[in-house]
């Protein structure tokens, strides 16, 4: 079976978040990125399936030339190929309409996505693609096995857990739990370098979405801490300093 | 003593944050793929390494299930060509994985170093091409483990001396002598062993466990590396058939060029321990209050954590520098003993006010720093000592040999 997954580049998680252009851009100066880490668990479980079952896997990111690094990672990790569909994307549907582009000539058992990037956290994309594809969508998903023609699936859903059997080909976006992440290795990492990365052009004029403004969280106050012998303490200065009772 | 390593890595999960400190950028002098072995190196040792690390120093136990996964990570012979189951890569990658290493723990960098640099590489050097194509595949996954076998009761820094001998006695070849202080000899299933021949000439031989003779008792009661097996090699009349000798090599050069590799594996591993014990101290000295302030406001405890960026920052560029001539096959011994002895005396210090800095918490097992500090021992003594490379300096620059 021949699995896709779509890997976001996010900023690694210890970055300090800055905007530009009157707050309306991310600042992406001095920025290390990373595969968005429920990609990672998407691509860690689609080569434990293609080891299982056979098969390989591809990989596909929307983003311009600087986005490779994560690609090569990706590579490193243990995907068979890659494509970079070269654009800046703006919104989700922006992603899904550039991969669903360039995926046209393709056909795909299984397509994974995250259930969401960790920097915009808009969560869409793998419903959008579906979409586009005309698949069904197992959403956030924490365990998938595939059994004959179908992929059997357990899904986060309020309060619970849902185990549901869905034909191939379809769309499936990883929650954690999946699986632990594959760290690449020395072997991997080498063979990386010699890898398909195809690069295709995604030239859809596209302006739906226009960014107003970004505004970083409120910093987080002084902590005052309380002996717990003087819990009275707090109610005092909850009454007195905050005025809360 | 048996320890619960699933139990470990579930309770300390995630807890290891780890960030090196690149005040110079030196990163900018990466490769992208230097930095991604860098960092899959890094994320193994968080995984792997960093929640058992303590209790196996604690308890005197080294980690033998970790062996397969610095196998597949790549950490056996990283700078062995790929077609012997090596990484293939350069040296500058070789130091980043050993810096990775040894900022988890020196013990099992030690144990790493040992296995690339001391048996995949005279092997691989000096070796057959049969005994190349046999030991060093399995060398690379961790199928075996060896160890090398140089320093004697009688004979640490003086090698020379050496009395292990290996005789041609009636057209066999009798091994006969101990070594002592060797990594890796409890559980090795292949010794690297340096002889003196019939000729009086340093010679090479693969010994295998199970030969009639080799005995492998372990060291007790160490204070440092305590997660790494340390033993005895001894032999009693072991007849190491011929296709065991290394054919390539004669004379004391043989385990020197061997401990060259290792030694500037160990100038960068050094860093790591640094780094380590400073990251520590910068977080401490600023979650740590006194007098109503936290102690890293204070000029004093400025000094230090100052002072521990300007060396490992130095440290980080002479390791560049010397990586760069190593890839162009240009460093000279002497410049690799600079290294090793200026880096692990740096790691050391930095690991000595590291504990300063952390007060009375510095000589627990909650914080890595007197773990760094207690293994550095060893480092600056074994792969010749501080003062051994100060005096091979000293020869450099003068000429003169002030050995004896
Ligand atoms: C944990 C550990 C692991 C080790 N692993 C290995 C291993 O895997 N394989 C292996 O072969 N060896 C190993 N060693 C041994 C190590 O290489 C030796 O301990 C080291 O070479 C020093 O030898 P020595 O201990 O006999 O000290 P000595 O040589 O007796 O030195 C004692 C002191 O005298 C000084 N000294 C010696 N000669 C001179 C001189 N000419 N001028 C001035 N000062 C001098 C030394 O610098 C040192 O301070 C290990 C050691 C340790 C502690």
């Amino acid at each position: 079976m021949n699995i896709l997954v779509c890997v976001s580049p996010v900023p690694d998680t210890t970055t300090k978040i800055t905007f530009v252009d009157n707050n309306t851009k991310f600042n992406t100066e001095g920025v290390q990125f990373i595969i968005n880490p429920y990609d990672e668990l998407a691509l860690t479980r689609a080569l434990e399936l293609t080891e299982k079952h056979g098969g390989e896997v591809t990989v596909i990111t929307v983003g311009t030339a600087g986005t490779e690094p994560v690609i090569r990672k990706a590579l490193a990790i243990g995907a068979a190929k890659a494509i970079r569909v070269n654009c800046d994307p703006v919104d989700s549907l922006h992603t899904a309409q550039a991969i669903h582009s360039a995926i046209s000539n393709e056909s795909f058992d299984l397509i994974f996505t995250g259930r969401e990037s960790i920097d915009y956290n808009s969560g869409q994309v793998a419903g959008l693609l579906a979409e586009l594809l005309g698949m069904g969508l197992l959403n956030i998903v924490t365990s998938i096995e595939v059994e004959g023609s179908d992929v059997i699936a357990t899904r986060d859903i309020d309060g619970g857990k849902e185990k549901v059997s869905h034909p191939l080909p379809c769309v499936a976006s990883a929650q954690k739990d999946l699986c632990e992440p594959r760290i690449p290795n020395m072997r991997g990492i080498m063979q990386a370098r010699t890898k398909q990365l195809n690069v295709v052009e995604y030239a859809d004029a596209y302006n739906d979405t226009e960014y107003l403004s970004y505004d970083l969280p409120p910093a987080k106050g002084a902590v005052k801490l309380i002996d717990p012998a003087n819990a009275g303490e707090l109610i005092d200065l909850l009454r007195s300093e905050k005025k809360l009772i | 003593m048996t320890l619960d390593f699933n139990a470990l890595k579930e309770e300390k999960k995630g807890q290891d944050t780890f960030q090196h400190p690149d005040f110079y950028a030196v990163d900018d002098l990466l490769t992208e793929e230097h930095k991604l072995i860098r960092d899959s190196v890094r994320d193994w040792v968080k995984r792997e390494i960093s929640p058992i690390i303590e209790a196996c120093c604690q308890e005197a136990v080294f980690p033998h299930h970790i062996i397969k996964g610095l196998g597949e990570v790549g950490c056996f012979g990283p700078q062995i060509p790929a077609e012997y189951g090596g990484g293939g890569l350069d040296y500058i990658s070789y130091g980043l994985a050993m810096q990775e290493l040894e900022r988890g723990d020196s013990g099992i960098r030690s144990t790493a170093s040992v296995q690339g640099s001391l048996v995949m590489y005279p092997i691989y050097k000096f070796g057959s091409e049969e005994q190349k194509r046999k030991y060093l595949p399995k060398l690379a996954t961790g199928e075996y483990m060896g160890c090398f076998g140089l320093t004697e009761p009688d004979h640490g820094s003086d090698p020379g001396g050496m009395r292990t001998t290996l005789k041609n006695i009636n057209g066999k070849y009798i091994l006969n002598g101990s070594k002592m202080w060797i990594s890796n000899a409890p559980f090795a299933d292949i010794a690297v062993v340096w002889a003196k021949a019939d000729d009086g000439k340093v010679i090479g031989v693969i010994a295998e466990r199970g030969m009639k003779g080799f005995t492998t008792p372990e060291t007790h009661n160490k204070w440092s590396l305590r997660a790494s097996a340390t033993g005895e090699l001894v032999f009693d009349n072991v007849e190491i058939p011929e296709e065991n000798i290394l054919p390539g090599v004669r004379g004391l050069k043989g385990p020197l060029t061997c401990l060259n590799s290792a030694r500037y594996g160990i100038s960068w591993g050094a860093i790591g321990a640094a780094m380590d014990c400073y990251e520590s101290a910068v977080k401490y000295s600023k979650q740590r209050h006194q007098f109503g302030k936290p102690i890293g406001s204070f000029q004093l405890q400025q000094k230090k954590l100052a002072e521990m960026l300007t060396e490992i920052t130095k440290a980080q560029l002479l390791c560049w520098r010397l990586g760069t001539l190593m890839n162009d096959g240009k460093a000279t011994p002497a410049q690799i003993s600079l290294a090793k002895r200026n880096n692990v005396a740096m790691a050391l210090n930095i690991a000595r006010e590291a504990r300063q800095i952390h007060g009375a918490m510095g000589i627990t097992g909650e914080y890595p720093i007197m773990r760094h500090m207690a293994n550095l021992e060893s480092v600056i003594t074994y792969e010749g000592t501080h003062d051994i490379h100060l005096l091979i300096l000293g020869m450099e620059i003068t000429g003169e040999n002030a050995f004896a």
